[in-house]
């Protein structure tokens, strides 16, 4: 009978584990359904997660994971028959790359498909620190303008040195948008590349004493983790701007806080913490910051281009076709 | 400038009591913009009414048989009443980007010279209004606010905002201003069309002959042109019909450009996306409705101000002076049509 059939296919599809619904599976799950892949999903189970993977992942080959379901050395343990680690965002901090590595399992990413949006946010906060604009925003909010006068002025983007930390596709969008302004671009990356007209800089530290504002567009390592530190933030000096569109455990989040209050740096807009949702109480009492909850870089366009890459990416490994985004350690 | 090169004009080596003499024309509520009032004391004599204790009209009086060349400071307007006052006028020198303050057509009338800011605060207008821009369709400052008020961590993800590249931006006239954002927008991958009085030539824009066309092929406007009286309410609520519900309106020219209380109704009733005001109809003013909306951000008439935009207008102002008391041509003339 047809039904037995529909059943006997759907049996038929290879599993993906999902062990936390992506924030991507969440919003737009439609997008995830294939005819080449079902997915299991073990956070609808009410087994401790170990037991289900015994049980259920024994022969699981790809899992689909963000940072809210790292894929660590112990969970890889628990599935034997891995290949393919696919995660729905660009950052692959949350899996061990190490382990997978050793194992000759394939990790993709999502990477490419926030760059423009992510570069649009970056700019937009570089602006709306330098010109003042969510903080001009609650003066007339408050009805402070017909009162006080006019707001204190800002200062101008044209002829700014930027220093962008991490030139990768983010990095290098950044850097086209700001030349339309007139900045002078500067850039610290692991490898000095090639055909890029932009002076580079061996170390953050000396590309931040050069710098009129730093913008954080690298991944998170165990090399960059607090890269951005209480020196690096002197060097920049008091007129300096740090904007973060990366992770937020790339800057010594503490320390930045206390050079915000004591006006060792000019200003900051971040869009990532180091303990999201939680933002510093100190922050949020600041002129000179722009806050966002993890969401500028993001737009509904952005989403939906990324589903259909993971999606892309493990219809690709299901057909024995070459990955769309597989991610190679430089 | 070239002024400290060439020989020394009578200005700069009489002393402090044969310095020429600069009619101020500013309102009270202004002191922040007049800033380079110390610099320009060392090279003219400054006649002030409001530092006077006469009323201002007999000051003028007073004074205006030596009065040749007046600084209008801001947008304190310069009315033909005004003007009416000063028989020996040669120079009106503006330092605001707008000049639709002045009464153009008495200066032409009279033969009185006016210099304008030039193109000084062009860049950091356009920076600006790209920074509104980005603001309105990623909800930047709202998600400012969420975040200050503690709601990331008690109400969890805050919406996603639209995205920038491929949007179709309606530049509502294109000087220099205009340009400038048409070039800063490019580079996020937006398509360039335009309004403007007359289709320019050599530029690579889609042009359309009037702003409801305009609006109708765009899903944001910018407001970069002057106001006159043909610009008077451009934006009026066909513009903003064509403009459709997701439509971003930003405006960093002149209140009146936008027929304001149609945009509050438009904006209350959702019927256009969203919008990013730095003026107003009637500054100070912000209509209050629009304080709690998210799709809209407020600035206090701040886009053309920055440390170094206002220093390269001191310079650009004693310039002008000093070209016209040296009979030299003036740096920044405007052309009174």
């Amino acid at each position: 009978m047809q039904g037995d059939d529909q059943d006997l296919r759907t049996q038929d599809l290879p599993q993906v584990l999902v062990i936390k619904p992506p924030p991507l599976l969440t919003l737009f799950e439609d997008k995830f359904m294939s005819s080449k892949f079902q997915l299991l999903k073990a956070w609808e189970s009410t087994l401790p997660l170990d037991q289900f993977l015994t049980t259920y992942a024994g022969s699981v080959r790809a899992v689909l994971c963000s940072g809210a379901s790292p894929i660590t050395l112990d969970i890889i343990r628990l599935l034997p028959s891995l290949q393919l680690v696919v995660t729905a965002s660009a950052g692959t901090n949350h899996i061990d790359l190490n382990e997978c590595r050793r194992l000759g399992i394939a990790v993709a990413n999502t990477a490419g498909v926030f760059s423009d949006d992510g570069a649009d946010a970056a700019v937009g906060l570089l602006i709306d620190v330098l010109r003042k604009i969510s903080a001009a925003d609650r003066f007339v909010r408050h009805g402070l303008w017909p009162s006080k006068g006019d707001y204190p002025l800002g200062s101008k983007l044209g002829g700014k040195r930027v220093g962008i930390v991490g030139l990768g596709d983010i990095g290098l969008a950044v850097a086209k948008r700001l030349e339309a302004f007139g900045c002078t671009i500067l850039y610290n990356s692991r490898k000095q590349k090639p055909y890029v007209p932009y002076p580079f800089y061996t170390n953050v530290h000396e590309l931040a004493a050069d710098s009129d504002a730093l913008i954080i567009c690298c991944a998170l390592t165990a090399e960059t983790r607090h890269m951005i530190n209480r020196e690096v933030m002197l060097a920049l000096g008091k007129q300096g701007i740090i904007i973060n569109i990366a992770r937020g455990a790339i800057i010594d989040e503490k320390e930045m806080v206390e050079c915000l209050v004591k006006g060792e740096i000019g200003g900051a807009g971040l869009d990532v913490f180091e303990n999201e949702p939680n933002v510093p109480k100190e922050l949020c009492e600041l002129d000179n910051v722009v806050l966002s909850p993890h969401r500028v870089v993001f737009t509904a366009e952005g989403f939906i281009a990324a589903c259909e890459l993971v999606v892309g990416n493990l219809e690709a490994f299901f057909s024995d076709k070459p990955l769309l985004s597989l991610v190679i350690d430089e | 400038m070239d002024y400290h090169q060439k020989q020394q004009s009578p200005s700069q080596t009489l002393p402090p009591d044969h310095l020429l003499p600069v009619l101020v024309i500013r309102s009270p509520s202004m002191p922040p913009f007049f800033f380079f009032k110390s610099h320009l004391q060392a090279h003219f004599h400054l006649l002030d009414p409001l530092d006077a204790s006469e009323p201002a009209h007999s000051f003028i009086s007073r004074h205006a048989p030596s009065v040749l060349a007046l600084l209008c400071v801001g947008n304190t307007p310069v009315s033909s009443e005004t003007l009416s006052l000063l028989p020996s006028l040669k120079l009106v020198v503006a330092s605001s980007a707008g000049m639709d303050h002045i009464d153009l057509q008495e200066c032409r009338r009279r033969g009185i010279s006016v210099t304008t800011a030039g193109h000084i605060f062009s860049e950091d207008v356009a920076d600006f209004a790209v920074g509104l821009l980005i603001d309105v369709l990623r909800r930047l400052s709202a998600g400012d606010k969420y975040v200050r008020s503690a709601l990331w961590v008690a109400k969890g993800p805050y919406p996603l905002g639209l995205k920038l590249g491929g949007k179709r931006v309606g530049i509502v006239g294109l000087g220099r201003i205009g340009s400038e954002v048409a070039k800063r927008l490019l580079a996020f991958g937006c398509n360039i069309a335009y309004y403007s009085r007359k289709e320019k030539p050599y530029v690579q824009y889609p042009y359309y002959a009037t702003v409801t066309d305009l609006s109708t092929n765009s899903d944001a406007l910018i407001l970069c042109c002057s106001l006159t009286k043909e610009t008077h309410h451009i934006i009026n609520r066909n513009v903003m019909e064509a403009l459709g519900k997701e439509g971003v309106i930003i405006n960093i020219g002149r209140g009146a450009l936008i027929d304001e209380k149609e945009l509050v109704n438009f904006l209350v009733q959702g019927r256009i996306g969203g919008a990013g005001l730095d003026v107003y109809e009637n500054e100070p003013s912000v209509p209050q409705q629009l304080f709690a909306m998210d799709n809209v951000v407020l600035a206090p008439h701040a886009a053309v101000y920055t440390p170094e935009s206002l220093e390269a207008l001191q310079e650009l102002v004693v310039g002008n002076l000093k070209a016209f008391f040296s009979n030299e041509p003036l740096l920044s003339p405007a052309r009174l049509e």
